[in-house]
This record gives structure tokens, C-alpha cells and sequence, in this order.
């Protein structure tokens, strides 16, 4: 087999799951439009769309027209953001940490964001979303300078980062334990655990302007540095001696991950699992190399999060799951199945 | 003119773990370090790849100091190949070969058919491209340092630097491996352990104890009974070999 016919193979490959994957996104974010407490007819939900994209003006009831697109269309790409954004983060911080485990919330940046967001609700700092999310944005990225401080700048090396990370992640899970204990009262305290386990109820489409950019933003400079994430394989004095600036990229990437995170967490509430289940998913179909794999796991992270808040939202009648029920439910039992599959192939 | 190292010397906190090594390595020849465990083999190779910044001294390739060479620039020049670098991830073969290419590729430009072609190269001259489509993780340790060695030419370098290449291989896969680097048409400098692969393989040699040069030259000046002795601490014989001419140690019980 030549490198030429092999080389092609690869990349059409790719090209042919990354056109079916935007294909199943793209349903997927219909279905989530679709799908909901209100029965909406499928040609309603159409014309809703298409009235508000300006392609038609047919009269519809305003009451489902505004269900449609302010409530479902704009969640559902929410949720597609967050999805690609936190596989993103999982699979750029488990190559550059050298660690499987790796994900999101191994720098502590979800509890710090929680502690923002718990001071928030419960001593009533400021009013409204935006407070809250100012507050878990501050949170988040404590949490994070507290991690870059103890790793020393990450100059400590990758198990130094994950041991800060977790010594964070205890600090501001105390923390929070202690603000809701000894200043809230039972609905608080159940407006927090909600909180905790992520919910994409109340996004909008302000909210989706704010994570399409960061997510776009953070995808470009991961795909700059896809190189040098490949180089970090096989530890660091490889990678530098591969020409990569191991600590300016080090720096980077952990910054724009501590960015996405910060930004979800304090959107949606900190949503478990996807970081760690989806890029382990993404190199099971298109293996290491990380130009291909960033891609793979926008598609995949946003194809996971859409159909985990639809099933979050039909699967008991008049309720909603905290989405970080739906997709630790779904995403144990399909890690389970990555772990074993991987073991017989090796 | 190739790399030279002048007066280096190296600090981690208050050890001084080399200490003002001097020494240059001839073009296309083989430099083997030598030394007991601890001796600074692997902290002086690293400073000579611009890994580590000396304390004081400095290196250079060809007359330039390697701190005003770009890292990809000093990349595409010498290549390093570590002991046993190892990893959890599933990579193929020809992907960890394709590592190589780094430095001569800017971020987000496809491949070309030149990084083809030297991936392929590299692959063909370690006789492992039949075998670039397998997983590292199923390949034996003299395998893996194969491609270790094609990832490593895959940079087209003028100068490679080995930390103990062959250490954990049987003996076979220990000569294959020496006489696949002692073929290569460039300069390298490797840190070995075994004394008699050294004399065989090696054109020049270096002699380090506690961060210091000791002793270096043509192995037959610098493989004697009293370096053995002081430095190594093991009484031996050394004779010229009857099979191959190269100086033989034998330790003595």
C-alpha cells in the first residue's frame, strides 16, 4: 500500500465522519428543537424556524413560535457548545497531563465555580443570572489560579497539577459544604444541588452567543497547538526536544481550558462525565492524532449533550433531571464498554 | 566543526551535578559517554540538546551557541532519543515516526510528500516499515527503541544523542541496535553502560565521574586497568580482541 492511497484513506476517513456526525448533530439539535413538555406538530416547529431565519412568514400561534425558538433551539445549541467544549477540554488536558482521568474538573475549576455560584445563591451577593454567572466565573478561575500557584506555574509537572487539582477541587467543595450548611434553608439548598449537577434550563440565546464564541475560540488554539499535543505522548523533554515550547504551550492550553470550563460551569452548572467519556470515545473511532481528533470530539461532545438534555427532559412526565444524572447514567455504562473493548484489543 | 560543549557546568539547587565538561564530538563519528550510575551521562546529553540551561558554559553547533538557535531550528539539527520513552496512548508506529516531521512542519500546514517520504525512510532504514501500521503498545522493547531511533532520523538530523539506547534489550537486539546507530551517517553521542559494547562501537570516548570528565580519546587510550579501577571499581584485564581488534575487558572474579 502506498503512503499516498493510505494518507487519502485517512483523511476521507475523517472527512466522511465528521459530514455523518454534523448530519446526526444536526438532527439531533431538530429533535431537541421538536421534542418537549408542549406538543408542538413537526411542521410547526419548521415554519417556526425557518419564520424566525426570515426564509418564510407564515402566521403560527406566538405562544409555540417563542417555545421553538427562544426556549428549544436555543438550549439545544447550548447544549451542543457545552458538549464540544468540555470534550475539547478533556481531550487537550489528558494529553497534555499525560493522564486518562484527565478532564474539566481535575483543576478544580467546577468546584471553584460552584463556591462562586453557592455564594451567590445563598448570601444573596448581587441579583439575577448575571450576578450568578460573574460569581462562578470568579469562582471558577480562583480555583484555578490556586492550582497554577501550588503546580508552580505547572512547571511541577503533569502529577503535580492533577495532585493541585484535586487539593483545589477538596478546598471549594468544603467550602461550599460549609456556605450551604450554615446559611441556607431547604430551597436554597435545593436550588444549589440542582445547580451542581448542571441544568441548561433558563439558556438562552444570549447565553449561546457567549459559548459559540469561547468554544470557537478555544477550538482554534487547540487546533494551532494539535502538534505539540501529539508530541506531549511521550513526556516532555520529547516534546522539547521535538522544538514544541513545552511550558508556553503548557500555559496556554491550561488557560483556554480553565476558560471553556469557567464559562460552561457557570452557564449550565458543572456537568460531569462528557470530558472524560467523549474524547476516550473520539480516539476509539479516530485514534491519536490530535488534528483529527479535536474535531471528532466537537461532533461526538455535541451529539452526547443534545440527546443527554432531551432524554433529561422527557424521561419522567411534569420533571426534569439534573442533566448530570443523564449523562453520568449514560456515560458509566458506555465507558465500561470503551474500557473492556480497549483491554481485548491491546 | 559539529557540537561542542565549553566549560559546562549544571546546578539543581545547591548539587552541582556536572561540572565544567568540555568536549567536542568529531563529524560522523561515534561518541560513546561512559561513566558509573550517577555520573551525569543523561543531565550532560540533555544539556547538549539545549533541554536543560547550563549554569555557566555553553554549547555550540558549529561555532553557534545553541541558545541563539531557535527550538524548531535546533530541532530539525539534533535529535535525542531517550531511554525507554514510553506512553499509555494507542499510537501507531508511523504516527510516533510522524513526531519526527514536527520541526520541519508549521502548525495547521498538511503533510507534505517530503515528510512522507522521510517517515517512510526512516521506517525502511530501522527495518520496521512493514510494520508501520501496528500499535506501540504491542511492540518489544528492542522494537520500540527501533522506532524510537526512525522517529529520531525522521528529523533529518546532523547530530543524535542517545541516553542508554540499549539498556533492558537482549544481547541481540543490544549489537543490532549498536551497529544500526555505528552505520548512520551522522554524529552521534551515546551514554552506554556495557564497557565492551562501547570499545567496539564507539570511535571516541568519555570517561565521567561525579559530573566530570575523566578521562577521553580513542577507546584504546582510554579503557585501561587503573580507569577500571578508580572510576569503575571492578579489577579487569583488557586485551586486544583476537576477532575484531577493538580492546577487551575481562572482569575478574
Amino acid at each position: 500500500m502506498s503512503g499516498a492511497t493510505r494518507k487519502f484513506g485517512e483523511q476521507a476517513g475523517l472527512g466522511l465522519f465528521l459530514f455523518f456526525g454534523g448530519l446526526v448533530l444536526l438532527f439531533a439539535i431538530a429533535a431537541g428543537t421538536g421534542i418537549g413538555e408542549m406538543s408542538i406538530p413537526i411542521e410547526t416547529t419548521f415554519t417556526a424556524v425557518t419564520n424566525k431565519l426570515g426564509w418564510t412568514a407564515t402566521e403560527l400561534n406566538p405562544l409555540q413560535e417563542s417555545v421553538i425558538w427562544d426556549y428549544r433551539l436555543s438550549r439545544a445549541l447550548v447544549a451542543a457548545c457545552c458538549g464540544a467544549g468540555l470534550a475539547i477540554c478533556g481531550a487537550v488536558l489528558q494529553a497534555l497531563l499525560r493522564n486518562p482521568l484527565a478532564e474539566p474538573y481535575v483543576l478544580g475549576i467546577s468546584a471553584g465555580a460552584s463556591t462562586g455560584a453557592v455564594g451567590i445563591i445563598i448570601l444573596g451577593i448581587g441579583a439575577g443570572t448575571i450576578s450568578l454567572s460573574a460569581g462562578a466565573f470568579t469562582g471558577a478561575f480562583a480555583a484555578f489560579a490556586f492550582v497554577a500557584l501550588l503546580s508552580n506555574g505547572a512547571r511541577g509537572g503533569p502529577s503535580k497539577t492533577i495532585l493541585a487539582g484535586v487539593a483545589a477541587s477538596q478546598l471549594f467543595n468544603a467550602l461550599t459544604s460549609y456556605v450551604v450548611t450554615t446559611s441556607g434553608n431547604a430551597q436554597q439548598a435545593r436550588d444549589v444541588m440542582f445547580w451542581l449537577l448542571g441544568s441548561f434550563g433558563g439558556v438562552r440565546w444570549p447565553e449561546f452567543q457567549l459559548v459559540l464564541a469561547v468554544v470557537v475560540v478555544g477550538l482554534a488554539v487547540c487546533l494551532y497547538f494539535a502538534r505539540a499535543l501529539d508530541a506531549f505522548a511521550f513526556g516532555d523533554d520529547a516534546a522539547a526536544s521535538l522544538g514544541i515550547p513545552v511550558e508556553m504551550v503548557r500555559i496556554v492550553l491550561f488557560g483556554i481550558t480553565a476558560m471553556m470550563t469557567a464559562t460552561i460551569v457557570s452557564m449550565v452548572g458543572s456537568i460531569g462525565f462528557v470530558g472524560l467519556v467523549v474524547p476516550h470515545a473520539a480516539r476509539f473511532i479516530v485514534g491519536h492524532n490530535h488534528a483529527r481528533l479535536l474535531p471528532t470530539c466537537v461532533v461526538a461532545g455535541g451529539i452526547f449533550m443534545v440527546l443527554a438534555d432531551i432524554v433529561s427532559r422527557v424521561i419522567l412526565p411534569q420533571q426534569i433531571l439534573p442533566i448530570g444524572v443523564v449523562t453520568a447514567l449514560v456515560g458509566v455504562p458506555a465507558f465500561s464498554v470503551i474500557l473492556y473493548r480497549s483491554r481485548s484489543a491491546a | 566543526m559539529t557540537i561542542r560543549a565549553e566549560n559546562l557546568s549544571w546546578f539543581v539547587g545547591k548539587t552541582q551535578i556536572i561540572r565544567s565538561v568540555t568536549l567536542e564530538a568529531a563529524p560522523g563519528k561515534m561518541l560513546g559517554l561512559l561513566g558509573p550510575n550517577g555520573s551525569g551521562k543523561s543531565s550532560l546529553l540533555r544539556l547538549l540538546a539545549g533541554l536543560r540551561k547550563p549554569s555557566s558554559g555553553q554549547v555550540s553547533l558549529d561555532g553557534q551557541d545553541i541558545r541563539r538557535i531557535g527550538r524548531r531550528a535546533m530541532a530539525r539539527r539534533v535529535a535525542l532519543v531517550e531511554q525507554h520513552a514510553s506512553t499509555e496512548a494507542n499510537v501507531r508506529v508511523r504516527d510516533v515516526v510522524k513526531l519526527g516531521r514536527i520541526p520541519h512542519s508549521p502548525p495547521l500546514s498538511g503533510w507534505t510528500n517530503a515528510d512522507d517520504l522521510a517517515v517512510a525512510g526512516a521506517l525502511e532504514h530501522v527495518g520496521m516499515f512493514e510494520r508501520s501500521g501496528q500499535f506501540w503498545q504491542s511492540l518489544s522493547g528492542g522494537e520500540r527503541q527501533r522506532v524510537h531511533i526512525a522517529r529520531a532520523l525522521a528529523q533529518a538530523p546532523k547530530e543524535m544523542l542517545l541516553d542508554e539506547p540499549t539498556n533492558h534489550l537482549d544481547i541481540q537486539h543490544q549489537i543490532e541496535l549498536l551497529r544500526l546507530i555505528s552505520r548512520l551517517k551522522l554524529t552521534s553521542i551515546i551514554a552506554l553502560h556495557d564497557l565492551n559494547h562501547a570499545a567496539m562501537f564507539c570511535d571516541q570516548l568519555i570517561v565521567m565521574e561525579k559530573g566530570s570528565v575523566v578521562a577521553q580519546g580513542a577507546p584504546e587510550a582510554v579503557l585501561t586497568e587503573t580507569l577500571l579501577r578508580e572510576v569503575f571499581r571492578v579489577e579487569a584485564r583488557i586485551e586486544s580482541s583476537a576477532h575484531h581488534a577493538r580492546p577487551h575487558i575481562h572482569y575478574l572474579l
